[in-house]
């Protein structure tokens, strides 16, 4: 079923890539510089997602999202690490005790090609592992397709089926296509969520892409995602989250993101609570940036651990 | 009729394969090849940088490359100078007026500059040919008591830093940079401060020369703000460096202890003496011996 209010807006390509193109051209230097690498590092969800994975690795990651670097005392954790459902079970172990949540991406990701019920019990057992958090993704062939009362009618279902744990819903915008479709998705999704009676600030997040497809993560289609979240706010009071993945490798792009993010939605969003960053390359280019800003010294590549 | 519009080029920096202006926007002027006053960018310690993470993305494809390829590509650097003669000889005479004068007076006499860049020819074609040939010199095949071959092989040391002088500002330059690339390194250069165009004019030979992205990064700027950051730069694995100020040397020998890189500094090489400057041992100290055992079968 369709949320009935949700209606078609379209977007200027052209002045979003210009608009976004401007939040590159902000000077940030120095203790502005060093705060805003600590605030996206604290909104990173530090992510594994390949097959090659094993519980070594993950826990490996997990030691690395709690403490990022061993060396500096004020550098803050991650805010969670973002596994496959069969990771999250030894991620929830070596996690226990910190305040760095556990995500596992669920629904026969990044296809989302298998049959609901497989999707949904893929989401229920992540859950039943201990899983805080869940990204799903929508179906992208039934959404082309013009079947959007099948993606809101999955989305809510996978929205019941996490039970207590926080949904983040994945457009995959790199296959949306047009940022007219991503505007259109994320207002399907955001109308299927504001349904929920128990939504509170930051239980639910709309999320550009997995990471598998190109192009991922771009300024332009987020701040046509973050622009719908402004607008849904405005209409009904509701602060949904945003996370861009993918892409993201540099300390300085996210710092790029941190400007669009407050420009656009203001300070409330600047949290963890609302905004995450979905990657892996970037914590150590923000490692090295903040070494740079601590000891005045470059970096090498085998200065920061791997995972 | 109009007249027709001076071109007056900057010289841009050499990163990543591409001509990007210093990130700073600051440029000095510099005598051009025809005396006529152009500008070259004044690299900043974020271009220098750039150019690392360049130097180290490319370095994966170069010292994976075989040595016969290397070799074929050093060779091709030769074959583009050689078409840049005129262009870098008149750069070279144009930035040493001491040149400049003998020039205009002996026309049957080649001027300095032409003879530097014949020479700076000459040692890419020879640091060509030693591509894939330094290691049957420097490597060797260990006598050991036991059923095992045991081998030391060179491999590249990583990114180098290659510090040009101020005379001699093409041959110098190439003379530094030549075993550091047939090494299987890939190179950051700072070209010389006073007369840099030559170095710069080379980048661009470097750029038609099938030179993959990054294997060769070539600044210039004021080498007394730059040294420092070289020094410190823990991402750079040796620095090749000549006639370095005594306090500059200081200075980067006390930076480089930071991570420990391999500094070569050289002095009082007569530049134009070929056979001092042609030996594969000044690819030595870019390599990295490994030492392996091998059961020998039977």
């Amino acid at each position: 079923m369709i949320p009935l209010h949700v209606i078609q807006v379209t977007v200027n390509a052209v002045m979003a890539a210009e608009r976004a193109a401007s939040f590159t051209r902000r000077s940030i230097k120095a203790s502005a510089k060093r705060e805003g690498l600590r605030l996206a590092m604290s909104m990173l969800d530090l992510t594994t997602l390949e097959g090659k994975d094993s519980p070594d690795k993950a826990r490996a990651l997990c030691r690395k999202a709690v403490r990022p670097d061993p060396s500096i005392q004020d550098l803050p954790s991650a805010a969670a690490v973002c596994v496959y459902p069969s990771l999250v079970a030894v991620c929830v172990k070596e996690l226990a005790g910190t305040d760095v949540r556990v995500a596992s991406v669920a629904t026969g990701f990044p296809s989302g090609q298998y049959p609901l019920e497989v999707r949904l019990e893929d989401v229920r057992r992540a859950v039943g592992d201990g899983a805080d958090e869940i990204d799903m993704v929508i179906n992208r062939g039934a959404f082309l397709a013009g079947r959007l009362g099948q993606v809101a009618d999955e989305i809510r279902e996978t929205r019941r089926a996490c039970g207590k744990a926080h949904l983040k819903v994945i457009l995959e915008t790199g296959e949306l296509e047009t940022l007219d479709n991503a505007r259109h998705a994320s207002d399907l999704a955001l109308a299927v969520l504001a349904e929920f009676e128990d939504h509170e600030d930051g239980v639910d997040f709309i999320k550009t892409s997995t990471g598998k497809v190109q192009p991922a993560a771009t300024m332009p289609v987020t701040l046509v995602m973050l622009e719908a979240i402004r607008d849904h706010h405005a209409a009904t009071g509701r602060r949904v989250g945003m996370k861009p993945a993918g892409g993201i490798r540099t300390a300085k792009q996210a710092l790029h993101y941190l400007v669009m993010v407050k420009e656009t939605l203001g300070d409330a969003w600047l949290s963890p609570a609302l905004f995450r960053f979905g990657a892996s390359a970037l914590c150590n280019d923000i490692i090295r940036q903040y070494r740079w800003l601590a000891r005045g010294v470059y970096a090498a590549g085998y200065d920061v651990s791997e995972s | 009729m109009t007249p027709r519009l001076d071109v007056n080029k900057t010289y841009k920096l050499y990163i990543g394969g591409k001509f990007p202006r210093s990130e700073s926007g600051r440029t000095f002027p510099v005598i051009g090849p025809a005396g006529q006053t152009v500008h070259a960018c004044a690299a900043s310690r974020k271009d220098l940088r750039d150019a690392v993470e360049a130097a180290r993305a490319g370095l994966t494809a170069w010292s994976g490359a075989t040595p016969y390829l290397r070799g074929q590509i050093l060779y091709r650097i030769a074959e583009m100078v050689e078409g840049k003669r005129r262009e870098l000889a008149d750069a070279i005479d144009a930035a040493s007026p001491a040149r400049r004068a003998p020039r205009a007076k002996a026309k049957t006499k080649p001027p300095a500059g032409d003879a530097e860049v014949r020479l700076a020819v000459d040692r890419l074609v020879h640091y060509a040919g030693w591509a894939d040939k330094f290691q049957q010199v420097l490597g060797c095949n260990n006598p050991v008591a036991g059923p095992y071959y045991n081998f030391t092989i060179p491999e590249p040391t990583g990114v180098v830093a290659v510090l040009a002088p101020d005379e001699a500002p093409l041959l110098a330059l190439i003379s530094l940079l030549a075993p550091v690339l047939a090494g299987g390194n890939t190179a950051v250069a700072l070209a010389s401060t006073r007369s840099p165009l030559p170095a710069l004019i080379f980048a661009e030979a470097c750029a038609t020369g099938d030179v993959p992205p990054g294997v060769v990064n070539i600044l210039s700027g004021d080498r007394a703000e730059l040294l420092k950051i070289f020094a410190a730069h823990r991402d750079i694995d040796a620095v090749h460096a000549a006639n370095l100020h005594s306090d500059h040397l200081a200075a980067l020998r006390a930076g480089a202890a930071e991570n420990l890189k391999r500094v070569t500094a050289r002095s009082g090489v007569e530049w134009s003496d070929a056979p001092a400057c042609h030996d594969p041992w000044w690819i030595e100290p870019f390599v990295e011996m490994k030492t392996v055992w091998h059961p020998a079968g039977a």
